[in-house]
This record gives C-alpha cells, sequence and structure tokens, in this order.
C-alpha cells in the first residue's frame, strides 16, 4: 500500500540469534498452554501431542531463532509473525521456514508469534506484503537452522558436512548410511555459531517440495469444530461486555445523555462519558455501557439517548456530491500531476476521439467479525486481545494516547474474521482501552454491526473524465483524466483517494496528462482491498475497451500493442512493472478463455488487466446479459503472476475470494451519506453477493521465477472492468458507473 | 428475569436470570461459552449465527432464548460426534473451504441441514439453500464443491 523498497530486506541479527535449549518441564508440547488459551487446537498440535505423549525423556525444546525452535520429540514449531485475516500467512508463512529447514509439514507446530516489532519488524497485515517482506527472513531461518544441523551431525560423526545432507527432518552420512533425526541434534546444534546468510544456498524454485503444494489451513479444524479462535470469542475471568456510541454525524460532540436511566437497566454494571482525544477518527466522544452480556449492553444501547453538538460536524452529503464531480470532470481544470508529451496536442492530431465520465461510490469494508477488543488491566499490566491488522501500531497509540508504559501493554494477535483495510485503523481499539481505564473490570467491547457501518474508513467514491485520442494505425496516442477526488482541507486528497501515480497506462501512452481537482469531504476514508487500484482497475480496463472499439481493433491485441515495449516502468508497488509479464497473462487468460470463438446470442467475454501489489493479473468474464438486464455470470477466468506460490490452496482460494469482492462490490454495493452520516446500516441496506451470484471462477497462476509478492489484494481491480467490457460485447451496453444497479443491471 | 432450560447438543442446560428476549445467539455465546456460532449482523441476514432448531437451520441472532426452552439446539460444537468430524466438516478441511473461517460455522450449520434433507443436491439446490449464508471472503466457490464431495462421501461413493 504505501511505498516500499525494492532492496533486500535488512536482516536485523537479533532475529537469528539461537536461543540455546530451553527444558520444558513435563511431557506435555510448550504449546499447550496457549492453544488452551485461544484454544487454536489444530490437527498439527494434536499429531505432536501424540508423539509427545509416547516421549520417555523430558521434553526439550531447542531455539533457533526469531521463528524457528525444533524439540527432541521430533516436531518444529514455527511462529507465523503476522496477522491473519482470513489471506492465509499463518500457514503460508510457516510454509516458508520448513521448506529451507527441509522438515515434514506433519510435524509442524505453528502459533502466532508474539507482538514485537523489534525482533519481527513489519508486522501487518497490508499491502500484500507479507510473504513479499518475510520471504528472505524465512528462508533464511530454515536455512541456517537447517546448516547448524547439518554441522551437529557432522561434528557428531567426525565428518565434513559436505559428506552429510538433510531432508525430510533428518541428517543422513553419506559415508556410512547412518542418520539422525533433527530433534536429536537440535540441542548441540542450536548451540552452534549461527552461519553467515552469505554462505548459505537457498533452494531453487525447481526444488520445492512443501512450496507451491495445497496445504489446508493450519486453523481449519478449529474453524469447523467452532473452537474460540477470533477476537470475538475471547473469554476472561470477570469479563464483562462493552457497547460504545458515537455521532453518527461523523465528528459531533456530547452535550448531554440519559445515563441515569440506563444504569437502572437490567445487567447494566456501569455506563459513562468517554472524552475523544486524538481527532474524529481515532477516539470519538462516546458513550461507553458496561454490562454483564453482550446482550444487555445491546439492548440498553437501544434506550440511550444522546444530545449531540454538531456545530463542527462533517456535513457531507455523498449523493449530490457525486452529481456535483461529474460536472467537474467533464469541465476543464484540475491541478496538473503528470503530464508527458503534449496530451492536448495529440488529442488535437488524433484521428478519432473518445471521452467518457466514468464515477464509482464509497464502499464499507463490513468485515463480517464486526470491530470488537478485550482488555484486561491488572498489576500493572494491560493485555488486549484484538482482531487488528496493525498490532504494533495500535499499541503504540495506545500507549501514547493513555501514557501508558508501552512495556506493561501486551497484545496478543488474534485471528480476524476479515479485514480489507479496515483494521489498519484502530479506533475500536483504542474505545476498548479507555473504557477498561475507566470501568476497571476486564471489557470486551463488540460493536454491533451498525456501528461497523456507521464509522468506517469508507473507500472515497470517485469521478474520472476520461479523453483519448487514436492515430490512423489505431494506436493510442494520447491519454487524458481529469479526476474528481475529495479533501479534508482543500489541499490534499484525502486519505487513499489521491491518484496512484504510476497507474497503467501511464508511460505506455506517449502523450498522457492527469488534471486532479479536489472537493471537500470530511468522513474519514481508508485503504480499502487494493486501494485506488481496486476502483482505477475498473475505470481504465472500461475506458480502453472503448478506445479499442472506436480503433476497431480485437481487445486482447489492442492490449497486447498498449504493452508492447520491453522497457520496465517504475512503479510505486517497488518492483519496476514489466510488460512482457503483463502480456504473458493476458495471452494465457485469453487462451483459458476461448477469447476469439463465436458467441452465442446476448453472451460476451469481457477482457482485463492490472497491476497492483506487484503483481500481474488479467481476467476474462463470460457473460450473458438476459431480458430486463439481467446479468448472469457464467463463469471467471483469472490469470496472475507473483513468482512461485506458496500455497496454492490458499492462492487460488484468495484469488476466487478477490474476484467475488470485486462482483460483489460493483453489482449493488453504494453509501450515501446526508448531513455527515452514513445512511446505510446493516446488510438488509449493503447487499453483498450470495452464493447464487457466484460464477464458476478458473483461478490459475503462472509459476515464474520472480521474487513471489502477496495475493490477498491484486485479483480483485481487474475483474469490475472485464465484466463490464462484457457486457458490452453481450448487449453493446456501456457501464461507466458502478455500482450497476444504478444504471438497473441486476445479477441473475 | 427467568429460567430457561434448552437442550444444546445433546445436553440439558439451564440459564438461571436470563432475559427472555436475549436472542440465542448471545445465549450460546456468553452464557453457555459456546462461541462457535457467531454474530455478524443481528437482523437474520448474513446466516453468522445459524444454529439447528429441531433439527431446522434458524438465525439465532433473531430467535428470543425463551422460544428454545425446552427444544433440541445444535451449534457447531455439537456437528462432530466423537471427535469424528461429520462428512461436511471433513470435506471443509479437506478442500481448505476457509479464508478467514468467521461464516463457516454458519455455513456448515445451513449445509448440514441441507445434506440431511438431500443426500444428492443439485447446484441449484446448493444455491438456494445457502442463499442466506453470506461469505464476506467470497468462498462460495470452495463451499459448494465440499458440499459435493461430502454429499458423496455421505452417500458411500468415492470421492
Ligand atoms: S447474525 Fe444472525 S443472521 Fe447475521
Ligand atoms: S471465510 Fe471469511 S466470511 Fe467466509
Amino acid at each position: 500500500m504505501s511505498k516500499q523498497s525494492t532492496n533486500t530486506i535488512n536482516i536485523n541479527r537479533r532475529k537469528f540469534l539461537g536461543g540455546g535449549s530451553a527444558l520444558v518441564l513435563g511431557f506435555t508440547v510448550g504449546c499447550k498452554q496457549e492453544a488452551s488459551q485461544s484454544a487454536a487446537v489444530t490437527p498439527i498440535e494434536n499429531v505432536s501431542a501424540e508423539v509427545a505423549s509416547g516421549a520417555s525423556m523430558p521434553l526439550q525444546s531447542s531455539t533457533f531463532n526469531a521463528w524457528l525452535s525444533i524439540s527432541n520429540n521430533g516436531t518444529a514449531t514455527i511462529l507465523a509473525s503476522n496477522p491473519e485475516i482470513g489471506q492465509g500467512v499463518k500457514t503460508a508463512l510457516p510454509m516458508i521456514v520448513a521448506e529451507e529447514l527441509d522438515f515434514p509439514w506433519e510435524k509442524v507446530i505453528v502459533k502466532q508469534a508474539p507482538v514485537d516489532p523489534v525482533v519481527y519488524e513489519r508486522q501487518v497485515a497490508g499491502g500484500s506484503y507479507s510473504v513479499r517482506s518475510l520471504w528472505d527472513p524465512l528462508r533464511q531461518a530454515g536455512a541456517t537452522a537447517r546448516a547448524m544441523l547439518v554441522k551437529a551431525a557432522a561434528d557428531g560423526w567426525g565428518i565434513n558436512v559436505d559428506d552429510c545432507a538433510a531432508s525430510n527432518g533428518m541428517v543422513s552420512n553419506s559415508i556410512t548410511g547412518d542418520s539422525l533425526d533433527y530433534g536429536t541434534l537440535a540441542g548441540k546444534a542450536a548451540k552452534l555459531p549461527v552461519p553467515e546468510i552469505e554462505s548459505l544456498t537457498l533452494k531453487a524454485t525447481a526444488d520445492y517440495g512443501l512450496l507451491g503444494q495445497r496445504i489446508s489451513g493450519v486453523d481449519n479444524q478449529a474453524i469447523v469444530t467452532g473452537q474460540p479462535l477470533f477476537g470475538i470469542d475471547t473469554t476472561l475471568d470477570n469479563l464483562h461486555y462493552a457497547t460504545y456510541s458515537s455521532c453518527p454525524n461523523i465528528g459531533g460532540t456530547i452535550v448531554n445523555t440519559n445515563l441515569e436511566h440506563i444504569k437502572k437497566l437490567k445487567g447494566v454494571v456501569q455506563a459513562f462519558i468517554v472524552k475523544g482525544k486524538g481527532g474524529y477518527s481515532e477516539l470519538r466522544d462516546g458513550v461507553a455501557i458496561v454490562a454483564n452480556s453482550t446482550w444487555a449492553t445491546i439492548s440498553a444501547k437501544k434506550q440511550l439517548e444522546i444530545e449531540w453538538d454538531t456545530t463542527d460536524a462533517s456535513t457531507d452529503d455523498w449523493s449530490a456530491m457525486r452529481d456535483q464531480a461529474e460536472q467537474l470532470a467533464t469541465a476543464g481544470g484540475g491541478e496538473v500531476l503528470h503530464n508527458d508529451g503534449d496530451a492536448d496536442a495529440a488529442l488535437a492530431a488524433a484521428k478519432t476521439k473518445v471521452s467518457a465520465t466514468y464515477s464509482y461510490p464509497f464502499v464499507s469494508h463490513a468485515p463480517l467479525e464486526p470491530q470488537n477488543c478485550t482488555v484486561r488491566i491488572a498489576d500493572g499490566k494491560v493485555d488486549i486481545w484484538a482482531p487488528t491488522q496493525v498490532p504494533a501500531r495500535a499499541m503504540k497509540s495506545a500507549a501514547e494516547m493513555f501514557d501508558l508504559d508501552p512495556a506493561s501493554i501486551t497484545v496478543h494477535q488474534i485471528r480476524a474474521g476479515g479485514g480489507f483495510g479496515r483494521r489498519l485503523y484502530n479506533d475500536y481499539f483504542l474505545e476498548a482501552v479507555a473504557i477498561a481505564l475507566e470501568a476497571k473490570v476486564p471489557v470486551k467491547l463488540t460493536w454491533t454491526r451498525e456501528d461497523d457501518m456507521a464509522h468506517d474508513y469508507y473507500r472515497p467514491g470517485g469521478t474520472h473524465g476520461l479523453q483519448a485520442g487514436i492515430d490512423n494505425q489505431g494506436k493510442l496516442t494520447a491519454w487524458k483524466n481529469h479526476y474528481v477526488t475529495y479533501s479534508e482541507d482543500g489541499k490534499e486528497a484525502v486519505r487513499w483517494g489521491a491518484y496512484m501515480e504510476s497507474t497503467f497506462p501511464r508511460q505506455l501512452v506517449e502523450n498522457y496528462q492527469i488534471n486532479q481537482t479536489l472537493q471537500l469531504q470530511t468522513i474519514p476514508t481508508g485503504a480499502w482491498r487494493a486501494p485506488i487500484s481496486c476502483a482505477f482497475g475498473f475505470v481504465i480496463n472500461g475506458f480502453i475497451n472503448e478506445v479499442s472499439t472506436a480503433a476497431g481493433i480485437d481487445h486482447r491485441d489492442f492490449m497486447l500493442e498498449l504493452l508492447a515495449q520491453d522497457d520496465e516502468i517504475p512503479s510505486i508497488f517497488g518492483d519496476a512493472f514489466v510488460p512482457a509479464r503483463a502480456r504473458e497473462t493476458i495471452i494465457e487468460v485469453c487462451k483459458r478463455a476461448g477469447w476469439g470463438k463465436q458467441q452465442a446470442d446476448n453472451r460476451g467475454l469481457g477482457l482485463a488487466f492490472y497491476f497492483s501489489h506487484n503483481a500481474y493479473v488479467a481476467e476474462v468474464a463470460d457473460v450473458e446479459v438476459l431480458a430486463g438486464n439481467k446479468i448472469k455470470l457464467h463463469k471467471v477466468y483469472a490469470v496472475t503472476d507473483v513468482g512461485p506460490i506458496v500455497n496454492m490452496s490458499m492462492a487460488e482460494n484468495i484469488c476466487q475470494g478477490g474476484i467475488i469482492d470485486g462482483i460483489s462490490t460493483m453489482a449493488r454495493l453504494e453509501l450515501d451519506a446526508k448531513a455527515g452520516a452514513v445512511i446505510e446500516s446493516n446488510f438488509d441496506q449493503y447487499q453483498m453477493l450470495r452464493m447464487p451470484e457466484a460464477p464458476e471462477i478458473d483461478a490459475h497462476f503462472l509459476q515464474t521465477d520472480n521474487v513471489p509478492s502477496g495475493l490477498g489484494e491484486p485479483t480483485l481491480p481487474p475483474i469490475a472492468g472485464a465484466v463490464v467490457n462484457a457486457i458490452y460485447a453481450a448487449s453493446g451496453k456501456r457501464v461507466r458507473e458502478l455500482p450497476l444497479s444504478r444504471a438497473g443491471f441486476t445479477l441473475a | 428475569m427467568t429460567e430457561i432450560t434448552l437442550n444444546v447438543n445433546g445436553e440439558s442446560k439451564t440459564l438461571k436470570d436470563v432475559d427472555p428476549e436475549m436472542p440465542l445467539l448471545w445465549a450460546l455465546r456468553d452464557e453457555l461459552n459456546l462461541v462457535g456460532t457467531k454474530y455478524g449482523c443481528g437482523i437474520a441476514q448474513c446466516g453468522a449465527c445459524t444454529v439447528h432448531f429441531e433439527g431446522s437451520p434458524v438465525r439465532s441472532c433473531s430467535l428470543p432464548v425463551s422460544a428454545a426452552a425446552g427444544k433440541n439446539i445444535t451449534t457447531v460444537e455439537g456437528l462432530a460426534k466423537d471427535e469424528q468430524l461429520n462428512a461436511l466438516q471433513q470435506a471443509w478441511v479437506d478442500m481448505d473451504v476457509p479464508q478467514c473461517g468467521y461464516c463457516q460455522a454458519g455455513q456448515l450449520m445451513s449445509a448440514t441441514a441441507l445434506l440431511e434433507k438431500n443426500s444428492n443436491p443439485s447446484d441449484d439446490d446448493i444455491d438456494t439453500a445457502m442463499a442466506g449464508n453470506i461469505c464476506r471472503c467470497g468462498t462460495y466457490v470452495r463451499i459448494r464443491a465440499a458440499i459435493k464431495q461430502a454429499a458423496k462421501a455421505k452417500r458411500g461413493g468415492a470421492a
């Protein structure tokens, strides 16, 4: 999401300091205690428990580095350092260690790492960056331990390390044929000096045994049996339940409230006002109700009356602003952000000109698990269980806001029921800490769905006035986009509303100009799955299809021609954009979808491509437009190049998920705000895609040798473009504004 | 405040001093510590709170606990018998259905109810039975496939 360096990741030596051996008393596996706390009893842990119960000596665990320890019972414990929000990193990250360690996956116990930014650096679920940022450190963590185990075996046998081979958790002596398992060697190996990273030989992609396989998620057993796993499932002794009510008109402050009445309601233990701090996007003014059950908080909340002072509150009216943006986008002007060549002259000289206005609405993240946070403050220690994408940042914000000693705070990483960018922001976390500090009892704050819809950091809407010029060979010679976005201060675009500088097709069109106009808007916005790209993917792919149509050129051929150059193009995602990789995905997806074949009446294929988060994704939608503008999505084909795949199972799953999310959002999701308050309050008014509407999806990956990058976001941006282009191919109807329901389209 | 007895996963459970209006969802989660059943919307829209009420899938967020008095309730915690996953749970694990996993208890309850009535559901049967369950992560494609695999396994056919 933010600018990232492409350079080799800086390795913090501390991570690689071996911890030596720790004697764990008794015969149980060390993870058991933590497992019962979070009750994350995975099948893998069950395996190791059996191994342990058959052991006849005290269990001894040897720590090799911040991610890995190996026990003398033959199991390895690998810590997953980044938050799991449904993107699969709790399984994928440990797989990377196990691969380089050459260790059997069935004997791996996965645990969530403690939050420690000094050791683990970027413990963030965001930017599709977990696999990317940890690719080198995790491979090195596995490979250094493997080298140490081999060295320990060689020393024991009195032979050279070159006469040893390691595989599948065993080191073998190629002279005598003897072998020893890692568990036997671990105690000695962990005490050896950690080899220099430069001395390691990491595996080549072709030699991977585990990576690229389909591995079922490590929490699946617990998920399907309903074990406590999520933040909202946290239980503690003397736990109290809390709700928080802040002003629906964003930025309103409290004048008065009927606290005395609320306190008398059944189950209510305390009720009090919390004064906002740190701006309305952090801790907003609100009323906390603490009770003996979640239901008591919800029913008391229904009787809560608050008089708000809305003098300084937002006055946003999103539908009026969208109408106004439409006019602004087609008028000239705007601040020039990029100006390559001379777009106006090229337009004037063009044989054919195309212009159109595209727009999309504000939308909500709506993760299925509403925001929640459990806080216990006792004996000078603050323990927090929260489904956050940024545990370290949350901890720091709480320490600063409430003047707490950072060393006294422990944030427990806990599985999140979806993130999509919502949990990059810590308002609910700060509210829970504020409530626990005042209430002086352990509390679990649970937002209602209505709270969640009313207080999101919304994906900003946007409007684009586009113009293109084509020469007499059908080549795109001019591209102009007047982008109308939002701003709180009239100077800078709102969070995740600014034009993304390297956006496709920059540097592929000689004359390219981007202008930006800001409209005032104050409801907070934020990163929503593939921010910017999630909306631009629709606009740019839809408009390019108008251009290829005007040029009379097959869309696939037009795209390949546009991407014909071999020069790499710098991108804000870190790596340069390589047009050749884009071409490969387009060629392959068209092949799979049967591009160019005669289609039945009212049926058409639409192609789109987008590059985000260092991922190359081409998608084709196969759509039928039925009577009454009903759309049947027959199938979606996706071809992605993100380098080698870590876990093929989750890669396919999340690719399909990104596409479903994109279709869900484009179909009928739209928020309106009046007087600074969001109107849609629950899923009856914000109707996400359901199973009968979900198409079949072919998720295919090109297995390339490029550095792997993440998949949480990049399959979403192309889909809306692919679908609207298919609607055009099937019916001749051009969709330029989302959601589809605005133009009367519904999904069949 | 009243005393209410329910039969949850084959065990009789008595709730003392409970608000009869409390939705079954919160009684299960907060009073009985069965947190597998999830809250998503509270208005019978998302299906995350689906449980079986006398064998039929219901939205526990919209059913007062008093209405469940004396009734047989099955939650996701009660699907596995003697630690043996049911065919759907097994298919969910084998096919790696979950992404975040939050909706999956509700999905499994709806799917289990479907297979109890219909051992060989068509795509349309599956879509209809599952339409009340939102998966925000979009695991629909896998859910469909897993239901088919489980149905086959239950009928005794090889996968
Ligand atoms: S929580 Fe009951 S249907 Fe959503
Ligand atoms: S798996 Fe996340 S909501 Fe379904």
